[in-house]
């Protein structure tokens, strides 16, 4: 028999039959509904999907943001989202974290189905994400932003969220500010506080909502270093951005969304050598010349 | 009454009482302390409910705070002497008095409260709720926190109302500063003039100090604003206050 599933401790057997192994411990969704295995994709009794998003129609009023969106982004990978404003790229990332829920239609992180129930719990342990308008916490300095999510919903002690928090100052470069308050900074600044705040949760995912178009185009090119600096670590990055050159660089998979519909998806050499659709050509025409 | 104030006579049988109007003044002090504590628990408690996502909480604080708001404070410590002993709560004129300003003043600051929560960005419950925080620690750790600030003025404004309105007691027979004066000035010789004066400055002298002080913060606040007109966050959060 293979090891369960690491992620959702189910075993595989074959395609679609599963033993679903009764652990004690075990409180994830998966367990006793095989239907939903049949939507997440397997190697090796080893579910790889980080985020799926199955049949995800989304209405604010009578307006439908997401028509029939089917996603799925695997373990470790970079997908950037690109499109036109309004065409639901980020309604599609908000989903994944439960910000928005769905109209009608299946959300799975990390092998669980993301319900209004469990997503406040999901969510802490699978995803953290960087906004626009980078929403730090304004009564706090940089340090006390780093270290309220390990103290107050990890349990860490004090000092050990310190250190974990200057470590990803590090990583992002700004040691020297852990005392300084948001508003005393920058905006690429604080993007790249809002960055390290999102891995002192050290998820699996980062989520990332266009987060270089609040920003003046000198600042842009410091939050991308640290951005491309991320992608070669394993975490899973979706990337909602207008930056062409920094989505060629980094993705492993780019969607182009138009009209609340995936119109198309490729590697980035297919989107920005030859891409298909006529209106993506358009776009990336006006967007890159 | 004006000769009562300036009659030295009058003025010495006032003085050989004072011991009267320093008990009564205390009970008015503590009255306003406990009921500002209940006034300001249900404050905060009401408040965070009417900004809650479940129309059933918000229904039930929309009602407190309309209800108490619409009706005389005079009426609603009345009903609370008069009908609680009916329904088995035997309590006595001071403590109807600071759950009677205390209810009534919690529904001010619900609603001072309740701007204040609705000031704050709406970015800041998304960033806590990308971090899994729940709705509690939201509120807890990052929305209170920064509308604490915000609200301090108004918050002030209703502080110093319920001191007055603590006066209210006298109405139902309970021995407040209030109370004490006009028993005192209506009983015996019947001097008015340096009781009522000396209350007034009682009054006075705990209101004003916090009324100047809460106005002091908003100037601050107003300052500090028009600093940081280029930093658009603080500009939103704090330009609601003013």
């Amino acid at each position: 028999m293979r090891d369960p599933c690491v992620l959702c401790r189910v075993v595989l057997l074959t395609n679609n039959f599963l033993q679903i192994p009764y652990i004690g411990t075990c409180r994830l969704v998966l367990h006793g509904r095989p239907q939903y295995f049949q939507t997440l994709t397997f190697q090796d009794g080893v579910c790889v999907s980080m985020i799926k998003l199955s049949h995800v129609h989304k209405f604010f009023g009578p307006n439908e943001v997401l028509k029939d969106v089917n996603l799925e982004v695997k373990e470790g990978e970079k997908l950037v989202i690109i499109g036109p404003s309004g065409s639901g790229k980020s309604t599609t990332v908000r989903c994944m974290n439960g910000l928005e829920l769905p109209t009608s239609g299946q959300v799975f992180v990390n092998g669980v189905e993301l319900t209004r129930k469990n997503r406040t719990e999901l969510v802490r342990s699978t995803s953290s994400m960087v906004f626009q308008q980078f929403n730090l916490y304004p009564h706090l300095n940089v340090l006390g932003n780093l270290t309220l999510a390990p103290i107050k919903l990890f349990g860490k002690a004090r000092k050990e969220a310190e250190e974990l928090a200057y470590h990803y100052l590090e990583v992002v470069g700004l040691t020297d500010k852990a005392m300084a308050y948001p508003t005393t900074l920058s905006g690429g600044q604080q993007q790249r506080v809002a960055i390290a705040r999102a891995l002192c949760s050290q998820t699996k995912i980062i989520l990332f909502d266009e987060p270089t178009s609040a920003l003046d185009p000198e600042t842009v090119q410091e939050v991308l270093n640290v951005m491309v600096k991320l992608a070669s670590e394993s975490i899973t990055m979706v990337i909602v951005t207008h930056e062409m050159g920094f989505a060629r660089e980094v993705a492993d998979r780019v969607i182009f969304m138009d009209y609340g519909t995936i119109l198309e998806e490729g590697t980035p050499e297919h989107f920005f050598v030859n891409p298909i659709h006529d209106r993506v050509k358009q776009f990336l025409g006006k967007i890159l010349y | 009454m004006i000769e009562q104030i300036l009659s030295l006579q009058s003025w010495m049988t006032f003085l050989a009482d004072w011991k009267l109007f320093a008990q009564a003044f205390g009970v008015t002090l503590m009255v306003s302390v406990l009921a500002l504590l209940l006034a300001l628990i249900l404050g905060v408690f009401f408040g965070v409910m009417s900004t809650s996502s479940n129309p059933v909480l918000r229904g039930i604080a929309r009602g407190y705070v309309e209800t108490l708001q619409n009706t005389p404070l005079v009426l609603q410590a009345y009903v609370f002497y008069l009908a609680l002993p009916y329904i088995g709560f035997m309590i006595g004129q001071i403590s109807v008095g600071i759950y009677a300003v205390g209810i009534y003043h919690g529904a001010y600051i619900a609603e001072v409260v309740r701007a204040g929560i609705q000031s704050i960005p709406h970015g800041q419950a998304e960033a806590a709720a990308s971090q899994g925080f729940t709705y509690v620690q939201t509120m807890r750790w990052i929305i209170l926190p920064q509308t604490v600030k915000i609200i301090l003025p108004p918050l002030i404004n209703q502080m110093v109302n319920l001191i007055k309105n603590t006066s209210v007691i006298a109405l139902i027979g309970g021995t407040d500063l209030m109370n004490r004066t006009n028993d005192w000035a209506t009983t015996g010789e019947c001097i008015y003039g340096p009781p009522f004066l000396v209350c007034g400055i009682l009054y006075f002298i705990l209101c004003f100090p916090l009324a100047t002080w809460g106005r002091n913060y908003e100037e601050k606040l107003k300052r500090r604003d028009v600093h940081t007109t280029d930093k658009p966050a603080a500009k939103e959060a704090e330009g609601s206050a003013s």
